[in-house]
């Protein structure tokens, strides 16, 4: 019987596995490590396009540091970022549950339900703003159906960010009953017969037995929505523009006015570095719930 | 060897040729000698254009056979956003190699930027010298302020192609209701808007820009009244925490916090359009563009009902907000004289007359506004015309030339914003300026 060559003790075979390496290295190097290096090089100077750039150290980090505008929006950012997340959790998880029983109508109700996540995010939020128009826009004109006055919506300071995260929750609370519902499919029944001959409610079954079990689906879930929500530009951008004022302007939208309506290159690359820095902050504390939300 | 000879004699043959020829590759010497303008100078090259998605940017695409028939030369045209074609040709010419030749601009955002980067060809030169530019062009016709804005450090860097002025549109129907007669000062706005105010029956009594960024050019607007600019002298100081400023920005905060509409913080111009076409409001503040949508039966309640008002005087003068649009070579291109041909073609008397007819769009020109045949054919009433004619004597520029333009119109429109909210003018006035005097002066040292 033949072996397959073992090879060398030692490292007379390195060099040749090294260079299989190679190319994986190259494209790595060309498209995450010197776009970052080139992003951090950037923040370190003041650079205006149309101009030169000259090193000015971290001087863009220290008035970011102090600069009231962008603090807001870091705020801004957390907000939103909250309401995007915690509302379609909620009431994607309520929307599974009320989905996975068997009714009349079921399938063709439930692909009604998931159309807004088909939808394209700019379209929609035209249209939102349509209804939003405090004057001519159709939701306050529902609210006047039932005897409430108008609002304000993205019109109003104080309004305009959880009228924003209504939009997100009407697109985006599909996606995470999709989820719950893959986990609900994955559940056993054993433990609620159990639970039944035992005389439990539906909500102790619910909050002993189903939250449990469709947890973990639930906090994939989460992740992948705060990344989103993180992430979330153009809804904002074509429904308020970070306004009024800069009521509704998060990172992505300061970063934006920074590298592309003032074209201010190294003060917007010093966003990045700080917006990544919050990103990969969060991503740690969300792997950890992941983790502590697992099956034993 | 036998070939060696055949190629020096191909050679000579060629060499013979191109002296003979050398006369036929300068402009100047082939215009001269046909005795007319010839378009067809630049017949088979191609040229890119750059242009803001806009009813100007239409009525080009529109024609362009038409120039391509006229120069045989070939035209691809991209046509994207205003704000995205603004960011787009920004990026291009910094790199060094646009993918255009002709670039549509805005000078009341663009002008010093793209004038201190050196981001456009010089035209004068050609516009100027009569062999490069045909006569019947009317050098003479281009308006001295479109002139002045197409130009830096006393150079033409591109061809002015439209205004826009700032007027009051009103609603007749509402006012004759309420027996208030047309504003004739700034100080009646406030008043009338204060009368025409109806909020239990969903009507405002006036509404304009509030949402940031956008509301700048209707405080400007007020601004004027009191005979100020937002900059005074060269290197630019700021003049927006003055006396007159501040009562600007008291007006403003008046005539939208109590008159405006629910929400106006929050509107732009679109928001604007549709209350008043809906017959919402009583009067709106903007630019001249808007008679088409509001006088479009699909689109409006209130056809033949508005009145188009030359915006009324301040305390210390009288001005109408002026804003342009102009079309310029990119000074990396390498057909310069065929994109010329592309700019003169694009500001010409016929297709400045196309402009002016459908109302959407105010050439950089005398003649347009006094052609009977062009007046005749508007699509938009002629008391709009007469508006345009009347704002045009009294038109200034409305946003100063700087670099950050848009940095400013940020800062600015945000203490605006929040004076509709309830801040307080002057101390908001104070605080932008304090806060936009370093970007400004870091702007003109870079």
């Amino acid at each position: 019987m033949k072996t397959l060559p073992q090879p060398a003790v030692g490292s007379s075979r390195r060099p040749v596995y090294f260079w299989f390496v190679v190319p994986g290295l190259l494209a790595t190097l060309a498209v995450i490590v010197f776009p970052w290096a080139f992003t951090v090089w950037m923040s370190l100077h003041e650079w205006k396009l149309g101009g030169t750039a000259v090193w000015v150290g971290l001087r863009n980090y220290a008035e970011l540091a102090v600069n009231q505008r962008f603090l807001e929006s870091i705020w801004h950012t957390f907000y939103f970022t909250i309401l995007a997340v915690i509302l379609p959790l909620v009431l994607g998880t309520f929307a599974a549950v009320v989905f996975h029983r068997t009714f009349p109508l079921r399938g063709l109700l439930r692909t009604i339900f998931i159309m807004p996540m088909m939808a394209t995010p700019v379209a929609i939020a035209l249209v939102w703003t349509m209804m939003f128009h405090p004057q001519l826009g159709v939701l306050n004109y529902l609210l006047s159906l039932v005897g409430i006055g108008p609002s304000e919506w993205v019109f109003a300071r104080h309004t305009v960010i959880p009228s924003l995260a209504l939009v997100e929750v009407w697109l985006w609370t599909p996606f995470v009953m999709i989820i719950v519902l893959g986990g609900l499919a994955a559940v056993p029944s054993e433990p609620y017969e159990s639970a039944q001959l035992d005389g439990a409610t539906r909500w102790q079954m619910f909050w002993k037995i189903t939250f449990p079990l469709v947890l973990p689906f639930i906090v994939v879930a989460g992740i992948i929505r705060t990344i989103d929500a993180l992430k979330a530009f153009e809804v904002i951008y074509v429904i308020s523009s970070g306004g009024p004022g800069t009521a509704s302007e998060t990172l992505n939208l300061y970063l934006y006015a920074q590298a592309f309506a003032y074209y201010n290159v190294g003060t917007a690359s010093a966003v990045v570095v700080v917006f990544f820095a919050i990103v990969v902050a969060l991503s740690l504390v969300l792997l950890w719930a992941r983790e502590r939300a697992k099956w034993y | 060897m036998k070939n060696i000879v055949a190629s020096r004699r191909t050679l000579l043959r060629g060499a013979a040729l191109g002296v003979l020829a050398a006369p036929m590759l300068n402009t100047k010497t082939l215009f001269a000698q046909s005795g007319a303008f010839n378009w067809k100078r630049f017949q088979g090259q191609s040229l890119e254009i750059s242009l803001i998605r806009s009813p100007r940017g239409d009525l080009l695409k529109r024609h362009q056979a038409e120039f391509e028939a006229l120069t045989g030369i070939k035209v691809g045209v991209e046509d994207i956003p205003e704000q995205q074609q603004r960011q787009k040709v920004v990026i291009e010419l910094n790199s060094g190699r646009p993918s255009f030749d002709v670039v549509h601009l805005s000078y009341h955002v663009q002008k010093r930027q793209f004038a201190k980067a050196k981001w456009l060809a010089e035209v004068g030169g050609m516009l100027n010298d009569a062999q490069l530019t045909p006569a019947e062009y009317d050098r003479a016709d281009l308006t001295q302020r479109g002139l002045d804005y197409a130009t830096d450090d006393g150079k033409i860097n591109s061809l002015p192609w439209s205004v826009d002025y700032w007027l009051l549109y009103w609603n007749k129907e509402l006012f004759q209701a309420k027996g208030v007669a047309y504003p004739r000062t700034i100080d009646e706005i406030v008043t009338a808007a204060a009368r025409l105010h109806d909020p239990a029956n969903g009507i405002a009594g006036i509404t304009a820009r509030g949402l940031r960024n956008a509301n700048v050019p209707v405080w400007t607007q007020l601004m004027l009244g009191w005979g100020q600019e937002a900059t005074a002298g060269a290197p630019p100081r700021l003049m927006t925490d003055t006396d007159d400023a501040i009562a600007a920005a008291r007006v403003y905060q008046t005539l939208l916090r109590n008159s405006g509409p629910q929400g106006v913080a929050g509107f732009n111009w679109n928001e604007s359009q549709s209350l008043f076409a809906q017959g919402r409001a009583a009067m709106w503040i903007d630019g001249v563009g808007f008679a088409p949508p509001v006088e479009d039966p699909q689109r409006s309640r209130v056809v033949g009902k508005v009145g188009y008002g030359i915006f009324p005087a301040g305390p210390k003068a009288h001005h109408s907000g002026m804003f342009g649009d102009g079309i310029g070579i990119a000074s990396a291109s390498r057909k310069k004289e065929a994109a010329f041909l592309y700019c003169l073609w694009t500001t010409n008397k016929q297709m400045s007359n196309r402009l002016l007819q459908g109302g959407s769009g105010v050439p950089f020109r005398r003649s347009s506004l006094q052609d009977q045949a062009t007046l005749s054919a508007l699509t938009v009433p002629k008391e709009w015309a007469d508006c345009v004619r009347g704002s045009g004597e009294i038109a200034r520029a409305a946003l100063p030339v700087i670099v950050p333009v848009t940095e400013f119109r940020d800062v600015f429109g945000t203490a605006l914003t929040n004076t509709i909210g309830g801040a307080d003018p002057a101390a908001e006035m104070r605080r932008a300026t304090a806060e936009f005097r370093p970007v400004l002066e870091r702007s003109e040292q870079g």
